[in-house]
């Protein structure tokens, strides 16, 4: 199988799509004002439960997963990943998952594992 | 290899039939993660090892770092506003958001240089203890970031501004653009694991 029949890249799917080439589509500028709000809402968010006493006990989950949503939501709209061909995602989620592992086995090996000894 | 013609440019495609410029653009962005994931591994493992201070909880300023927080996201709202326009022929409005992006990319870079000015006349360098160097190199890494980001946006407005920037030369803005995103989901991790995670 050719690498380009692999990899296609994705049709226009939704009205207002539109792009420079053939194919190569992606959201209007409604969505985009969208998701800025969003990612707005979630780090006002972030900041409101850094300053809740309350919450300072399930602080780190609930700041990792909003921060890991907003990675997301900027790779998948802004930069497009919903849209282009796979290929893009797995040349940049591969490396990055890697180094996520790097950081949190970095933590565990010098932070975490000479606590529990 | 296959070229295709885009109003008089060439645009280079791999044996996947994807721009190679694009493509490679991904490869170099997956390398740069691994180069942040470093960065910040040794400020998670360094920035409460330091034996003399300022510490970081006596520095850091949440609220200030918020608002620069916003702006950068915002730049990132005007780059794909800026790209939407261009790849639509506008000339107005391309030229804008190209502008508006550089701006507030300027604006967060000036809230770094007052974050590491104020540092500085509070005894924090980058040889006073472990938080210094390491919050010193990943956040200033960053910054260099930003910097190239807003220089190579500035040579795109230029072009933009002379009419050389049509709709079938989007592809330089596009890749520009994953640039300036990268730059943004960088700081989204570094905002929260160096500033709101102690």
């Amino acid at each position: 199988m050719a690498l380009s029949e692999a990899y296609p890249e994705p049709q226009p799917q939704e009205a207002g799509v539109h792009g420079t080439e053939p194919g190569h589509a992606h959201a209007g500028w409604k969505t985009y004002v969208v998701v800025g709000v969003i990612l707005t809402v979630i780090t006002a968010l972030e900041v409101a439960i850094f300053y809740i006493p309350a919450l300072h006990g399930v602080m780190v989950p609930i700041l990792l997963a909003l921060s890991g949503a907003k990675f997301f939501i900027v790779a998948l709209w802004y930069m497009h990943l919903k849209y282009d061909s796979r290929l893009f995602s797995q040349v940049f989620f591969a490396p990055l998952s890697l180094a996520v592992l790097v950081v949190i086995g970095m933590v565990m090996l010098f932070k975490v594992l000479p606590g529990l000894r | 290899m296959a070229t295709v013609e885009l109003s008089g440019h060439p645009a280079v495609r791999t044996a996947t039939g994807l721009p190679m410029l694009k493509l490679g653009f991904w490869v170099f962005l997956g390398s740069e993660t691994l180069f942040f994931g470093s960065l910040i591994s040794a400020y998670m493992v360094y920035k409460h090892e330091s034996v003399v201070g300022p510490y970081s909880h006596e520095l850091l300023n949440i609220p200030l770092t918020s608002v620069s927080t916003f702006v950068l996201l915002m730049s990132s709202l005007a780059m794909v506003l800026a790209l939407d326009n261009v790849q639509r022929g506008s000339r107005r409005w391309g030229p804008f958001w190209i502008a508006m992006t550089a701006a507030l990319g300027s604006l967060f870079l000036g809230f770094q240089a007052y974050e590491f000015t104020h540092f500085y006349h509070e005894g924090l360098t980058l040889q006073t203890n472990l938080f210094g160097s390491s919050f010193f190199v990943l956040t200033g890494f960053h910054g260099a970031h930003v910097t190239i980001g807003v220089l190579w946006l500035l040579l795109l407005l230029v072009q933009a501004l002379r009419g050389q920037l049509p709709p079938g030369k989007a592809l330089q803005l596009e890749v520009a653009g994953l640039y300036w995103h990268f730059v943004d989901v960088v700081w989204i991790a570094i905002f929260t694991l160096v500033y709101l995670i102690e």
